[in-house]
């Protein structure tokens, strides 16, 4: 089974890099566009085993994301 | 712990993909003359250390954050106990981000507003001298001292900033070379030209910069010598 996660920057947090593409977007003549911001997509393969949602919710406040400069999202929730 | 020097015993930890240890090592036992252990990550315990200091570098490649992976290294168990016990350690650099991540610190470090890795000499005022890595250092003085990273911005939100300000943690600002602290000399964007904060406590101090690169003249100049010098009259554990 995989879970995949998304770990974002949180709002008021500087992205330069979200910066730096976005102003390249608009060079580019995509004129449309108003704001980037790049995050991290992480898939995770798992067993199937135990409380999965518990399990990678541990995971992204242990590890995947820093809870001072970011938030997560749990996309594809695993079946228990 | 007294050693034969008369100095401070140092423990210098190596993660994988730790890069300034050799540095350090050779600075506290070759210019400062103190007794000094390189300790692997994988070490379990911490004996008669009386100052830690977690290098810099890119611990696990700077995987996934900086110093997000190292904080679960075996020897981070006992080196934080040694620091929640009131035990001296200096995290520089990555080895700063490393507190951070651990929660020894408050805050994280952020890309680079310039979103460039920037390596330079820049000049940071110290805000306070009674610290264990500033102690004999005059108050407001500015040292010139290197800094090389990618992510050094410090953030924190303001209830932590309003924290950091009314206990004094702030010890080094980035400032220019006549002592003023203002946005042209913040290097890389961090939230009140914080370039090192402390604890409440005082013994656990995390710095961007890399003193460990100038504690000789014939790098330039000595000024990073000043911190070690400091630490080395630290005594954690008397015996």
């Amino acid at each position: 089974m995989k879970v995949s996660v998304t770990v974002s920057l949180k709002e008021g947090i500087l992205d330069p890099q979200g910066k730096a593409v976005e102003h390249a977007l608009q060079s580019l003549g995509f004129n449309s566009v108003k704001g980037v911001r790049i995050g991290k997509s992480i898939e995770i393969e798992m067993d199937g085993s135990g409380n999965q949602k518990e399990a990678v919710k541990d995971m992204c406040l242990k590890l995947l994301s820093n809870p001072v400069t970011e938030n997560f999202k749990i996309n594809a929730e695993p079946n228990k | 712990m007294t050693t034969a020097t008369g100095k401070a015993r140092f423990g210098v930890v190596n993660f994988p993909g730790s890069n300034c240890e050799k540095d350090t090592l050779y600075v506290i036992e070759k210019v400062l003359k103190a007794e000094v252990d390189e300790i692997w990550h994988k070490e379990t315990s911490l004996k008669g250390i009386d100052v830690l200091v977690l290098p810099g570098g890119f611990s696990y490649g700077d995987y996934l954050r900086c110093g997000s992976i190292a904080k679960f290294s075996p020897i981070m168990k006992p080196v934080i106990e040694f620091a929640q016990n009131g035990g001296v350690v200096i995290g520089i650099c990555n080895g700063f981000q490393v507190l951070l991540e651990s929660g020894l610190l408050p805050g994280a470090l952020i890309s680079n507003s310039s979103c460039k890795f920037i390596c330079k000499d820049i000049f940071v005022k110290v805000e306070r001298n009674d610290t264990p890595a500033t102690r004999g250092i005059e108050k407001g003085a500015v040292l010139k001292i290197p800094i090389a990273h990618h992510d050094g911005n410090y953030f924190c939100d303001e209830k932590t900033l309003e924290t950091l300000k009314a206990n004094n943690q702030i010890v080094l600002r980035y400032c220019d070379e006549n002592g003023n602290v203002n946005q042209e000399a913040n290097p890389n964007g961090s939230i009140s030209n914080i370039a090192g904060i402390c604890n409440r406590q005082r013994n656990i101090f995390g710095l961007m910069p890399h003193p460990e690169r100038n504690a000789e003249k014939i790098l330039g100049n000595a000024d990073g010598l000043a911190i070690f010098e400091a630490l080395a009259e630290c005594r954690t554990f008397d015996s």
